[in-house]
């Protein structure tokens, strides 16, 4: 175990934002967690009596007599702002008086950084560069998650747990972001963070970096193992085997999402089904090929003259 | 007529004198008399200082602790008009807020003033940016702390942006009818991250060199605007006419791209997120203000379309 490898990782300035951020998300996970299971109690015993659904207050923060709904906002909203500002300057002082900003040697094109990392909230897209080419894991990929977000409110067409927190009601919803934020988005800056070193090559933590290290793997393409030879084979069969990714994909995913979410499915329209199927099946395609690398060694499933994938 | 006339002109003579001694005996008499009293008012006065003229132009109602006037104190001003007078007793839960769009907005003012004050000492130039942040780092009186400030607010604004996307899609904010806003709000998280990621190149040392040669690197692959990307060759992309050159200025990460890394870090995306976030609160206002937290829904209450 070298500690000292760690340590020189975890406390390098440009990492201490995400070494910070851990529990800081764990908190709020937390935070969100327990106010999403009083709620979903309420929702329990209320639904289980509807007279008492008829009377009873619908907040787990439960309303006493004589209290007025409103408040003003000077100061009962001003002065928690006021001091939110004054705490964050605080930490913001004392951050910055003991842990310096990095500055490293000149800019020098001539001297390769081994490993060059990109800022650390970019780490989980030069991570997939391990997986995809730099056309996907670069550039399609964050377009698809940036509209991906944006369609989120159009496709979502769940009308309950608007303005509270609850696990019941959104199940789908919830799950999804969970694995697309935390399994896949941050999981994979924490990767890219404490475990990537010299040559991208996977330390574990602890584990000294050696800039020697070579890796003696030979990674093949999907069409090899089944020995097709010609370009315009290797195409089609690429395309078949995308292709069928989504058609099958999309198959068992109707099939789950049909049974377990019968009412957003009844509610959803054709192009809101599609389009949800679509980042789903895209979103899920990227732990399915780090499987195949991973497990099989394939570098690409689909090989065309212009691109692979 | 002409006695008159003497009489009147003697008469004016020695009138003008005599005049001229009784008014300046009346005027230190009124000296004598009205500056203590004058004074005595103006001491009475400035012992209410908000009565005067210049406070009652500057704040336009008073301050006793009436509802009247705490609804006035927010809606007058123009830094807090964008709250509404009253908000509901559960909203200020910070349990259910977070606080994190705030916070991530103070995070923004922090870095606009850090960020003018290092653009005095800062040039744009291969020749002097490095030195400049050397300079800053040794020589300018509290120059270290004024860079590191801005560095961690940065930090702390990404996690922020990222913790309020987290907490607005937990609570299901998106929803009717706040699905434009948070639209502006992915829009928002995608400029921070690029301030963050332009602001990066700036001190041009090895760090920032290759991060923004990696980062820039993928322009090369887009497809059909980048040389190296699916179909790019088709369109006659080459190192120098592609989508990377116009990031960078340049087929290299140089002087151009310094530049240009520079005027996007400190106007061009300041000033788009800023219209952005004005966009983005006026709209929390119109859309109803903060979303909860509100009475929970029951499955049986939902209103099925036909």
């Amino acid at each position: 175990m070298d500690w000292r490898q760690l340590w020189e990782i975890a406390s390098a300035p440009d990492n201490v934002p995400i070494v910070g951020m851990i529990p800081l998300l764990a908190f709020y996970i937390y935070l969100a967690w327990k106010q999403a299971k009083a709620n979903d109690e309420l929702i329990g015993e209320l639904e289980a009596s509807p007279a008492m659904a008829k009377t009873h207050h619908r907040k787990s923060w439960p309303f006493r007599p004589g209290w007025s709904k409103e408040v003003h906002v000077w100061p009962f909203l001003l002065r928690i702002e006021f001091l939110a500002a004054m705490i964050v300057t605080i930490i913001l002082m004392v951050w910055s008086i003991t842990l310096s900003a990095p500055l490293e040697e000149p800019a020098n094109p001539n001297l390769t950084m081994n490993p060059a990392k990109a800022p650390w909230y970019f780490l989980g897209l030069q991570e997939m560069l391990v997986y995809f080419d730099p056309w996907i894991a670069g550039v399609v990929m964050p377009t698809l998650i940036i509209i991906g977000l944006m369609v989120i409110p159009y496709i979502d067409t769940n009308p309950l747990g608007s303005g509270y927190y609850t696990w019941k009601q959104r199940k789908f919803a919830i799950g999804t972001f969970l694995f697309g934020f935390i399994v896949l988005w941050i999981s994979m800056i924490i990767i890219g963070t404490f475990i990537r070193g010299p040559g991208w090559q996977w330390f574990w933590p602890g584990q000294t970096w050696d800039h020697n290290r070579l890796i003696y793997e030979v990674n093949r393409d999907l069409p090899d193992l089944f020995g097709i030879a010609s370009n315009w084979a290797k195409a089609v069969f690429g395309a078949i085997v995308v292709g069928g990714y989504y058609l099958v994909g999309g198959f068992v995913a109707h099939g789950l999402f049909r049974r377990y979410n019968p009412k957003d499915y009844k509610r959803m329209s054709l192009l809101q089904y599609s389009i949800m199927m679509f980042f789903l099946l895209t979103m899920v395609g990227l732990p399915a090929k780090m499987l195949l690398r991973l497990a099989w060694h394939i570098k690409y499933v689909w090989i065309t003259p212009w691109f692979n994938v | 007529m002409a006695e008159d006339n003497q009489n009147g002109k003697n008469g004016n003579r020695l009138g003008l004198l005599e005049r001229v001694k009784a008014g300046v005996k009346e005027d230190v008499q009124s000296l004598k008399t009205d500056l203590p009293a004058k004074a005595k008012d103006q001491v009475e006065h400035l012992k209410d200082p908000t009565k005067t003229q210049v406070y009652t132009s500057i704040f336009r109602h008073k301050h006793d602790d009436t509802p009247r006037n705490r609804a006035l104190g927010v809606l007058s001003n123009v830094f807090l008009h964008l709250h509404p007078a009253k908000i509901n007793r559960d909203a200020v839960r910070y349990s259910y807020t977070w606080g994190m769009g705030g916070i991530t907005f103070y995070l923004f003012i922090v870095l606009t003033f850090t960020g003018v004050l290092l653009m005095f000492y800062y040039h744009p130039t291969k020749v002097q940016a490095f030195r400049d942040v050397l300079y800053l780092e040794h020589d300018v009186p509290f120059g270290k702390l004024l860079r590191n400030m801005h560095r961690w607010a940065a930090h702390l604004m990404v996690i922020a942006v990222w913790l309020h996307m987290f907490r607005v899609f937990l609570t299901g904010s998106y929803k009717k009818p706040r699905e434009f806003n948070w639209n502006i709000g992915v829009l928002l998280l995608v400029f921070t991250l690029l301030l963050s990621f332009t602001g990066y190149l700036l001190p041009d040392d090895q760090l920032g060199f290759w991060a923004v040669t990696v980062g820039t690197n993928m322009a090369r692959a887009t497809p059909l605007l980048g040389h190296e990307g699916p179909f790019g060759h088709m369109l006659g992309m080459t190192p120098y006419n592609d989508v990377r050159f116009g990031l960078l200025g340049g087929s290299i990460v140089d002087a151009n791209a310094l530049l240009r890394s520079y005027i996007w870090h400190c106007i061009g995306i300041p000033i788009v997120a800023s219209v952005l976030m004005i966009v983005h609160f006026w709209r929390v206002r119109k859309d109803g203000g903060i979303s909860g937290p509100a009475p929970v829904m029951l499955e049986s209450e939902v209103k099925e379309p036909k």
